[in-house]
């Protein structure tokens, strides 16, 4: 179990880097817009008054590294800044947006495993019909745009059958039936691609397991075919099938984005874009902040279950 | 698989044996015609017996092992019987087969690092076998794991149970594949080349252990090897194969003290002398012959030093002594005409 | 290579046909279009596919197959500049890294690293909202959520060529290192980037598309497919063509790029498991 532990940590340490390199490409956003972010940001509020005092509160005026430093202290205490458009602060905006995205991202997420490693084990251990019908669908999600899909559902779910509602949202906490009739398509449109994905990766990798010596002398003992394929084949299989969706989180994310400003959910990917199109910089790089780590965090985990799917790869002992 | 059963010998003559092979024939279809993989082949196994099945690479011991386990591919005809404990198991259903396997027929194989599943605990491998074969508890499964483990020389099972096969040294993975065969109590092993991937230290407790374990349970052991040194160690009966046919099968000391069939004596001649690790067999002349389509006569016929005309046909087995049987002209009248 | 085996695969058969038809319709879309794609008519708004408009007419009375040849024209240059770029930048840094090894591998591959850290269609929003938006700064930011892709494929590939026997004959030979990376190592190596360029061709569309759509990539009138599927959505039930046709001229050329991204792959396996 120390191993696991020591496993664990080394992880962490690792994470730390990419956050900081994340932190200084975020920070960097707003100084790499070309002429005065501030006069472009304000519009037409873009007194010279205004422009002072903004400047003075993002402290544009002070060394690069200074400013920075402050910006860290104030992002590691929970202060993201402020949104000059609106004047709310950050932290509030996201902490209203987060919930959305984290929503919709993790039931696409869970829901796009649950059906894509059932598929692609199937795929892998039954006979040609299983085999083709998983590629049909695989090359068709994967070349089919999720937002085109989305717009597609909503034709046929909405226009033509007028089951669900095209776009909207309502809070979770506030009544769950009608937020998940809200989230059913974007949520569908994200799953068919994502699921598409890793059935794919999980139906190469449990065949290639199903090739491996251990499965002899499974037989031999007179394991039963399901446990063989369905424990053991799947398990050895679950490194690829890991990493391939702790990657695919990150398309996820991107596609979330999209779907997002498509269905009108008030995500941070909605919020991003919005605030892209306004020139709103402080809200992009709070957007942009909070999206990567989600990212880089759900790779962590990954890289955590890797370690208890194989006891090799956390005793370093490879694959 | 195309299974025809013919009469073995009646009930009570294989009554006290484990195992009892009879005519046994496996073939493949391929492009160039059927592959004669095993041919003709009978032996048979007493409880607490040891066999040795000995050959090169390629002779079809290890698909007479498959044919014993019933996991032989499906492009596969068999012929003949298999008698385990008085049931014929040529013909017998898959589930049946697979109850057999693993709990009354177990199996010890070549190389536990790569046999073993990385991703699983040594102990849970051991607790799955007990499970795939009876409805018992996880909690009793895993005493039966944890008590067949002490019973194979790992020192302090409790705490090892949870290790995965990488953290154990090869020795002890190997005990952990004995131990997972021991655990239904079977009445038949299947050792395919237990030793092979093992220093001679390791090789020799290995052996011991089997040795031992065939005295305390009577279980009856088959052991596959190339390795006469093995054979000389704990065989008590010793089954030559050549081409998918048995050359020559007799009690282990009639074997080395009056090997009769001129492989089995180029077998002895290519042993190393003790301490030495083992050559292999390739200092024999020559190659298994092709196994594809008809093979009228001795199959040993092109690497050997005595061959004459009547080896063109198939030598009868003919017996020289109290178990003692060999396939060769020699000893059923000559090679000449 | 032998060509006998790329001609027999089917998906590649089918891949490059559908992507010839495809680039055909583009290049000769000035002539081959019925319709002005600018031109807006107001007796024909909403107007159902008929003869004379094969996909129909969209909320100003535009003709969508029109539209869809001439954004498709633009949605395939930025997919093929972008992907082009990206190899420019990836393939010699990646073979550079893969050759040398050492230092060299870490210094030139450590950063690249990085950028993969975020996701790609996240990078991508935030160089727009740095560089602006438009055709070519997309065509450059999907170069940049590229050529990392590119450079790592490349790297690996060259790194398994360089232990190959013939390498260090020519090197026993006298040749320059320079020599050895270009004239050996590159075209042996370049079969996995190949088959990689073709699949982030169809990927690039896609995220153009999603780009546009956005209202971050293609600015209007310049038609593209993603802002086509932006434009209609608000007369989605009325006129669903408008939305249907451009959507399923992505997701074809899509499939066409990831057929033969797929025929090539094991075509460039088999290649490498048979030397």
């Amino acid at each position: 179990m120390s191993e696991r532990l020591r496993f664990a940590g080394r992880r962490l340490l690792i994470t730390i880097p990419v956050l900081f390199v994340l932190s200084v490409f975020v920070f960097l956003l707003i100084h790499l817009v070309p002429g005065d972010p501030v006069r472009t940001m304000l519009g037409f509020r873009a007194t010279p008054e205004n422009i002072a005092r903004i400047r003075g509160e993002l402290g544009l005026d002070r060394p690069l590294l200074a400013q920075y430093g402050t910006w860290l202290n104030n992002l590691v205490h929970g202060d993201l800044g402020r949104d000059y458009v609106s004047g709310a602060s950050l932290t509030s905006l996201l902490r209203t947006s987060l919930p959305v995205t984290l929503e919709l991202t993790s039931l696409s997420m869970v829901l796009a495993t649950l059906v894509g490693v059932p598929l692609g084990v199937l795929a892998a251990s039954r006979g040609r019909g299983w085999r083709s019908g998983t590629e049909g669908f695989v090359i068709a999600g994967i070349s089919i745009p999720d937002f085109w899909l989305g717009i597609m559902l909503v034709l046929l779910f909405t226009g033509t059958l007028a089951w669900l509602p095209p776009s909207g949202y309502v809070k979770l906490t506030d009544d769950v039936a009608r937020n998940l009739r809200y989230m059913v398509l974007p949520v569908l449109t994200l799953v068919i691609g994502e699921t598409a994905y890793i059935a794919r990766t999980a139906r190469s990798a449990v065949e290639e397991a199903l090739t491996k010596p251990f499965v002899g002398y499974l037989r031999a003992k007179g394991v039963a075919e399901k446990s063989i394929v369905f424990r053991h084949a799947l398990r050895n299989a679950g490194v690829p099938i890991a990493t391939v969706i702790g990657i695919q989180f990150g398309v996820l994310l991107g596609g979330s984005i999209v779907i997002e400003y498509a269905f009108g959910l008030p995500g941070v990917g909605k919020l991003t874009v919005v605030a892209i199109n306004q020139r709103n910089y402080t809200v992009v790089q709070g957007g942009v902040l909070v999206l990567a780590a989600m990212f880089i965090l759900v790779n962590l985990f990954v890289e955590l279950m890797i370690g208890v799917i194989d006891p090799r790869v956390a005793d370093g002992a490879g694959a | 698989m195309m299974t025809e059963p013919i009469p073995g010998p009646d009930a009570t003559a294989s009554g006290s044996l484990a195992l009892d092979v009879r005519g046994l024939s496996v073939a493949y279809a391929s492009a160039r015609g059927a592959v004669s993989a095993v041919d003709d082949v009978s032996f048979a196994v007493a409880s607490a017996e040891v066999v040795g099945l000995v050959g090169e690479s390629g002779c079809g011991k290890s698909t007479v092992a498959a044919s014993i386990l019933g996991l032989l591919p499906h492009r596969a005809q068999m012929r003949g019987s298999i008698r385990f404990d008085g049931e014929e198991l040529v013909g017998a259903d898959a589930e049946r087969m697979r109850h057999l396997r693993g709990n009354r027929i177990a199996t010890i194989v070549q190389d536990p690092t790569s046999s073993l599943d990385p991703t699983f605990s040594i102990g849970e491998q051991i607790a799955e076998t007990v499970r795939a074969h009876a409805t018992v508890s996880r909690a009793t499964a895993k005493q039966r794991a944890l008590d067949v483990l002490a019973e194979v020389g790992i020192p302090d099972p409790r705490s090892r149970y949870d290790d995965p096969p990488h953290r154990l040294s090869g020795g002890m993975r190997q005990r952990v594949v004995i131990a997972a065969a021991l655990v239904n109590d079977p009445t038949l092993i299947i050792a395919d080349e237990p030793t092979t991937a093992l220093d001679v230290t390791i090789q020799a407790q290995i052996l011991a252990l089997l040795l031992r374990l065939r005295d305390e349970r009577g279980t009856a052991i088959v052991l596959i090897t190339h390795d006469l040194g093995v054979v000389a160690t704990v065989c008590d009966r010793v089954v030559t194969m050549y081409a998918g046919q048995v050359a020559e099968q007799a009690p282990v000391l009639a074997l080395f003290a009056h090997p009769s069939h001129p492989y089995t004596t180029a077998l002895l001649d290519s042993m190393p002398s003790a301490g030495q690790r083992p050559g292999g067999l390739q200092v024999i002349a020559g190659t298994v012959p092709d196994l594809a389509g008809a093979l009228p006569g001795c199959r040993f016929a092109a690497r050997c030093a005595h061959r004459g005309p009547r080896c063109e046909a198939r030598p009868p087995l003919a017996t020289v002594g109290e178990g003692h049987d060999v396939a060769c002209w020699l000893v059923a009248g000559g090679v000449g005409l | 290579m032998t060509t006998s085996g790329l001609t027999r695969d089917r998906r590649l058969i089918v891949g490059v046909t559908i992507l010839g038809v495809l680039v055909l319709a583009a290049v000769l879309a000035p002539l081959i279009a019925p319709h002005d794609p600018e031109s807006i008519d107001s007796a024909r708004l909403l107007r159902g596919p008929s003869l004379s408009h094969l996909f129909g007419a969209d909320a100003l009375g535009r003709d969508v197959f029109s539209r869809v040849l001439f954004a498709f024209r633009i949605s395939l240059v930025v997919s093929a500049g972008s992907v082009g770029l990206a190899l420019l930048i990836g393939v010699p840094l990646g073979l550079l890294a893969g050759y040398s090894g050492g230092w060299v591998d870490l210094v030139l591959m450590r950063p690249v690293d990085m950028i993969l850290v975020l996701p790609a269609l996240l990078l991508a929003i935030s160089l727009i909202s740095v560089l602006g938006t438009g055709s070519s700064i997309t065509l450059i930011a999907i170069a940049v959520i590229f050529f990392p892709i590119l450079a790592r494929v490349m790297r690996s590939s060259a790194q398994v060529v360089t232990t190959l026997p013939f390498v260090d004959s020519s090197r026993a030979r006298g040749m320059g290192g320079f020599g050895i990376a270009t004239r050996h190592v590159l075209p042996n190596a370049l079969g996995p980037v190949v088959v990689q360029a073709a699949i982030l061709m169809g990927f690039s569309m896609q995220i153009e598309a999603a780009l546009s759509y956005l209202g971050l990539g293609t600015q209007p009138p310049t038609p593209s497919l993603g802002l086509m599927l932006f434009e209609g959505r608000d007369t989605l039930v009325q006129a669903p063509w408008a939305e249907i046709f451009p959507g399923l001229a992505i997701a074809i050329t899509v499939l066409a790029f990831n057929l033969v991204g797929d025929g090539l792959r094991r075509h460039v396996n088999q290649h490498s498991s048979a030397a």
